[in-house]
């Protein structure tokens, strides 16, 4: 049984339908990647699932409704990332990502373990004294990271678990983009389903097992990078033309503007 | 030595010099004034032993009440500001932003117009205060019912509101300034710059007795506070129940800020600058920052209360005027070092 069931989802803000009749279904261990252009609902999929916007049908998250969980079992068992975030106030990096472990009760020590553990797979350890408000849009970015990943990070706590990421490697440099999505593969290899929103589809291709190709509110293409990006596909959707060749060492696609 | 390393040396060294800086003030509050008392002999009336002259009766009747009250109003309106500042995720809000200073201010105002200003009612508190307070309580009522909507409590729409709120109630009191006699008009004003002149012991208690409630309250809210700062989508992720913490702090601040008003009058400053200074120095986590401002608003307000009392001894400048006076340069001294923190 899949650990995320979402079933003709229809999402409607001020008489405007931003989403209409999605489905998808995710497993612990896999990354399923959702590309598309701007405004076709990628973040609004991301929120309705994580019950930011109301929505109409059906999202079973391990075995029941989403929303009948009661709100510290979910955090235990479902993190976001989201698109913005705004830390007006001076956390040292440490207290940033020892926020997640809120919901918990594992004790202090276990606690600072894991966010020890979250900052270096995300390679901001260095930064765990120094202040939010003092750092660079990509080290916030993937301090934040690290903070989601803290709050799901034991199976022990709960289980098979879920995380949502609005565009996380945008204002990352590209080292640190792949350094990224190891460690959310790495992470999913953990027993978590991965749904992820990506502009760069060969960044997806290269990481992600499935995606998922939104437009205009509505699923165009899904299932594996071979299949779902295909140069006639990618043209009408982004309208412009594209080549997709594939990499000369993993055999993944590769899309190029043109 | 890393930020954070030097933070967790700072807060303990906050804790220190504060608590000593409170003790101090209170003697301070305590023995000075158009009598000046020997700290030994504050010791001994303290303890309820007899003291020559009339220093006991002064130090148990009249000083000590007020100085446990401007240690009150303090300490509740360091503490509101800090509460305030955490839920608007904006280090530069202020008690009075939520209106329930300029709704106390049209309370005071007509009970005075009312020829209230010199009736005691309920267990020594005057009309004046209870006008005060509930004018106060109208205000945040007014605000926060408009800001809360299906969606729960926008936190701008508050903002805007208060801003709306703030200045309604001001135009009513120019108003009630205009029809006001002169004997009133004096009143008012005097209300509006804050004092703590009409201190008595059951005042002190009940004011001692919100901040216990205000600091009690500290255990449950604070780590959530601190989670909120992240936005409030992200501490709904977390697990925190945002829309009951917004009601319990917006319900927290209303009952300390007004009582406090009620009290004392309208005192600038406090709420706005202490938790400020305070999160400069320690940083913002809201365990340190709510029990460190606490230390810091008392001693503020009992250090600026007793300026106020000597200065023109015997006559009395009105508290809240003081206030700044008193606060301004440690902040400006703080914002020339630490000016990397501000945004």
């Amino acid at each position: 049984m899949s650990l995320l069931a979402v079933n003709k989802l229809q999402v409607t803000v001020a008489d405007k339908t931003l989403l209409r009749d999605i489905n998808l279904s995710l497993n612990a261990g896999s990354i399923t990647a959702v590309i598309g252009p701007n405004g076709a609902g990628k973040t609004t999929l991301l929120k309705a699932i994580s019950g930011d916007i109301p929505c109409r049908g059906d999202i079973k998250f391990a075995g029941q409704p989403i929303y009948h969980w009661e709100a510290a079992a979910r955090a235990r068992k479902l993190a976001i990332l989201s698109q913005h975030n705004s830390l007006e106030f001076a956390f040292t990096g440490t207290e940033v990502v020892s926020l997640a472990r809120g919901p918990h009760s594992t004790g202090t020590r276990i606690d600072s373990q894991i966010c020890i553990d979250a900052m270096s797979a995300m390679d901001v350890l260095h930064l765990a004294g120094r202040l939010y408000t003092t750092l660079s849009g990509g080290e916030q970015q993937r301090l934040q990271l690290a903070r989601v990943l803290a709050q799901i990070w034991r199976a022990e706590d709960a289980g098979e678990r879920l995380l949502l990421l609005d565009e996380p490697v945008t204002s990352l440099d590209m080292g640190h983009q792949h350094q990224l999505m190891r460690a959310v593969r790495d992470f999913a290899a953990t027993g978590v389903a991965v749904l992820m929103t990506v502009h760069d589809m060969t960044l997806a291709a290269a990481y992600c097992d499935h995606l998922l190709v939104l437009k205009q509110g509505e699923c165009v293409a899904s299932g594996s990078a071979q299949s779902v990006l295909t140069e006639s596909l990618l043209a009408e959707v982004f309208a412009t033309e594209v080549t997709v060749i594939t990499h000369p060492k993993t055999g993944k696609p590769v899309v190029i503007g043109q | 030595m890393s930020p954070a390393a030097r933070r967790q040396q700072r807060v303990t060294l906050a804790s220190w010099a504060l608590t000593v800086l409170l003790l101090a003030s209170f003697l301070a509050a305590l023995g000075m004034g158009a009598v000046a008392i020997a700290p030994a002999d504050i010791i001994q009336a303290l303890l309820g032993q007899s003291v020559p002259g009339y220093s006991g009766d002064i130090i148990t009747r009249i000083r000590l009440p007020r100085a446990c009250l401007a240690a009150g109003v303090g300490a509740t309106l360091a503490v509101c500001g800090a509460y305030l500042q955490g839920l608007f995720r904006n280090p530069l809000a202020d008690p009075s932003l939520i209106g329930v200073t300029a709704g106390a201010s049209v309370g005071a105002s007509l009970a005075i117009l009312l020829g209230g200003g010199t009736l005691g009612v309920l267990g020594g508190l005057s009309l004046v205060a209870v006008g005060a307070f509930i004018g106060g309580l109208l205000c945040v009522w007014l605000v926060y019912r408009v800001a809360t909507g299906v969606n729960g409590t926008s936190v701008a729409t508050m903002l805007l509101m208060g801003i709306a709120v703030t200045a309604l109630a001001a135009s009513l009191t120019g108003l009630m300034d205009y029809f006001a006699d002169n004997e009133m008009l004096r009143r008012m004003s005097l209300w509006r710059m804050g004092g703590l002149d009409g201190a008595s012991g059951s005042r002190a208690a009940l004011m001692l007795g919100v901040l216990a409630v205000l600091l009690l309250s500290m255990t449950r809210c604070a780590r959530q506070l601190n989670t909120l700062l992240l936005g409030e989508s992200q501490a709904r992720h977390l697990g925190v129940n945002v829309e009951r913490l917004k009601t319990q702090l917006i319900i927290l601040v209303a009952l300390g800020v007004g009582v406090s008003v009620a009290m004392a009058g309208s005192i600038a400053f406090v709420g706005l600058v202490v938790p400020h200074m305070v999160r400069l120095w320690a940083g913002p986590d809201h365990r340190a920052l709510v029990p460190l401002s606490a230390l810091g608003g008392a001693s503020l307000l009992l250090l600026a209360d007793t300026l106020a009392r000597v200065v023109l001894s015997p006559t009395e400048l009105p508290v809240g005027l003081v206030t700044a006076l008193v606060g301004a340069p440690f902040f400006i001294v703080l914002l020339r070092q630490h000016r990397e923190l501000v945004r």
